[in-house]
């Protein structure tokens, strides 16, 4: 049985039809990548996961159980955390408290926060500097941080990634890769959505091509890098 | 011990001295504006007085002698704006939505607080009571009541419109408010209470002579009455406890990050709906209380007293920034303070042509106008302190 799954999922905003049919699955430990172009329906998928939108046909299943009818904050218990497009830092939170909101379901006093607080602070030491600076005020990539890291703190056993990637320098890129990676070893699966498809190649596992809120290939991260269309659509390469 | 001195600067738990600072930041602003807006009003006062005693030579003495009564009546009317302008704010914040009903769980509180008076005096231990627990009974049973009813409210006539166009919802707060008017009216004109409900009280013992003003052949001793007092104190209460609540709880920064980022919140695990649930009884016990105390303060209650002061307090909300917490409590007590002043100097420099009292709405909100066009984010505006 797969960690995740979604079966045949249709989602719409008002008359838009923005998924048409999706079914994928994620398996326990895997790195998976979704692919696609602007308006393809990443952010939707993983909205839709996340119980922000309601799928109007098909079903979103974790640990085989249907989790599409229950509000965002159930799903969070359960054990899917997501790191939104756009980063949406809590701007006038400080850097901690934006942690301390991603522990909300947790005791904040205990020492496994303790211990959640120093892992997130230790796999991105720029934000141990900031803990008292106003989430607003950070970088980018800073922002950035605090948002894997704040999703880290809900204790997920599946990370949606929402465009980590985006706007942040190539070798902020290259770390944020390795950051991802390193997690996943730590034990967490991963769904990352990407524009940077070389990179999210990389790294993943597997992968899967959404266009026009359909499916249209799905493969080993391996297959997919060498496939042509892939390469002419998504990767820039002749 | 390693690992300890490294996660040491950044543990959740604050030390008291940052929950010091957390708390007592906004509190010591709202020091600031009060002592700010006595001493500018009462300086321009003393110019106008200064500028009319060529022709009126007593006229300084007669607005000197009536400062210090007219700064604690601007203080009385400030918190009580304040209290009831918190409520209007943090629902603001969190669903961007001005809740008019408000004004109606200010007045109920007057109403249950008078109900609570109503049947002490029948049960005959109106007088055997301490004045204290008296007060202290009258504002529990007001804040439950009224946080109940703001929750009930929002559960029955604003969660089912989320969504919907934003007029949408204000619309149902009027409607919203009307019937609690006059549910209010029913009920207390079908039972002992009448139409003017008395809000009896136990003996609040004599006025508080603060001191006497002595300017030449006059002395005015200034006075703190007992109830004015009452007020302040539990205001204040309510201001340092609700700041404290905010910034330095869990709850209340997921008050916070709701009212910043509703969908993040909710990827947070924080049930928004329960957060949405949770500002409303706080906004509406506050506002309970403040009625409670106004109540009991003006002796009388009746079902639409609501509509002056809500409406103040929303302008005071919207004076100091609406959404910012402090900002409402600054902007409740500027507009009280503008509003004694009025009220007490109008006639002195127009001659007895304008009674002060009578004007006293006018002219502040003429000046509250004026403000709002040159700041139209309001004194606090958007970034400089807290939002919600
Ligand atoms: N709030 C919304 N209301 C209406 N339509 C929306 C909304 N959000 C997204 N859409 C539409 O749904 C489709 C899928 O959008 P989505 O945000 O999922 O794309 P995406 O693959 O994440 O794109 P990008 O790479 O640009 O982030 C698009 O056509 C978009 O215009
Ligand atoms: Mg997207």
């Amino acid at each position: 049985m797969a960690l995740l799954e979604l079966q045949n999922v249709h989602t719409y905003y008002g008359k838009i039809h923005a998924l048409k049919g999706i079914s994928m699955t994620v398996e326990k430990g895997e790195i998976v990548t979704l692919i696609g172009s602007n308006g393809a329906g990443k952010s939707t998928t993983l909205r839709t996961i996340s119980g922000l939108l309601k799928p109007r046909q098909g079903q979103v299943l974790f640990n085989g159980k249907r989790i599409d009818t229950l509000p965002p904050h159930e799903i969070v218990k359960l054990g899917i955390a997501q790191s939104p497009e756009g980063r949406r830092i809590f701007p006038r939170l400080t850097v901690l408290e934006n942690l301390e909101m991603g522990a909300f379901l947790y005791n904040t006093r205990s020492p496994e926060y303790q211990a959640d607080l120093d892992r997130v602070l230790t796999l991105f030491p720029r934000l141990r500097e900031r803990v008292s600076q106003k989430g607003g005020t950070l970088s980018g990539g800073e922002q950035q941080m605090l948002a894997i890291g704040r999703a880290l703190m809900t204790r997920p056993q599946v990370l949606l990634l929402d465009e980590p990637s985006m706007g942040l320098a190539p070798v902020l890129v290259e770390q944020i890769f390795e950051i991802i990676q390193t997690i996943n070893q730590q034990g967490t699966t991963v769904l990352l959505v990407e524009q940077n498809a070389l990179q999210a190649l990389s790294i993943a596992h597997r992968g899967y091509v959404l266009q026009s809120g359909e499916i249209v290939l799905e493969d080993t991260a391996a297959n997919l890098r060498d496939n042509e269309m892939v390469q002419k659509a998504y990767l820039g390469l002749e | 011990m390693a690992v300890d001195a490294t996660v040491a600067p950044t543990t959740a738990r604050r030390s008291l001295g940052e929950v010091l600072g957390v708390v007592f930041g906004p509190v010591g602003q709202l020091l600031a504006f009060i002592v700010g807006s006595a001493v500018s009003l009462a300086l321009i006062v003393v110019v106008l007085a200064f500028i009319l005693s060529p022709t009126q030579p007593d006229i300084m003495q007669r607005v000197v002698i009536i400062l210090p009564q007219v700064i604690i009546d601007g203080l009385v009317r400030g918190f009580l704006f304040a209290t009831i302008a918190l409520g209007y704010t943090m629902v603001y914040g969190v669903l961007e939505f001005i809740n008019f009903a408000h004004g109606e769980i200010f007045m109920i509180g007057g109403v249950v607080g008078a109900t609570v008076s109503f049947l002490l005096v029948s049960t005959g231990t109106l007088e055997s009571i301490p004045p204290l627990v008296f007060v202290l009974l009258v504002i529990l049973v007001a804040m439950a009541f009224c946080g109940m009813l703001a929750v009930t409210v929002e559960r029955v006539a604003y969660r089912p419109l989320r969504g919907a166009p934003r007029l949408v919802p204000l619309i149902s707060a009027i409607g919203m408010s009307l019937i609690l008017q006059d549910l209010a009216r029913l009920v207390m004109t079908s039972t002992p209470l009448g139409f003017n409900a008395r809000y009896q009280t136990p003996n609040f013992g004599q006025p508080i002579q603060l001191f006497t003003m002595q300017l030449g052949d006059r002395s005015v001793p200034v006075i703190l009455s007992p109830r004015d007092l009452i007020f302040i104190v539990a205001a204040t209460i309510m201001l340092v406890v609700l700041n404290y609540v905010v910034n330095a709880t869990k709850l209340g920064k997921a008050i916070r990050a709701t009212a910043q980022d509703m969908p993040t919140a909710s990827l947070m695990g924080i049930d928004v709906n329960r957060i949405v649930a949770l500002t409303f009884l706080i906004g509406g016990a506050l506002g309970g209380a403040a009625g409670a105390l106004f109540g009991l303060r003006i002796g009388t209650v009746n079902p639409y007293m609501g509509l002056i002061p809500g409406l103040k307090a929303f302008t005071a909300a919207v004076l100091g920034g609406i959404g910012n917490i402090t900002g409402a409590m600054v902007g409740g007590v500027v507009l009280g303070f503008l509003e004694a002043f009025v009220a007490a100097y109008l006639s002195i420099f127009t001659a007895g042509n304008f009674s002060g009292a009578a004007y006293a709405d006018v002219a502040a909100f003429s000046i509250l106008i004026l403000l709002l066009i040159f700041r139209p984010s309001g004194l606090l505006g958007e970034a400089t302190t807290q939002k919600v």
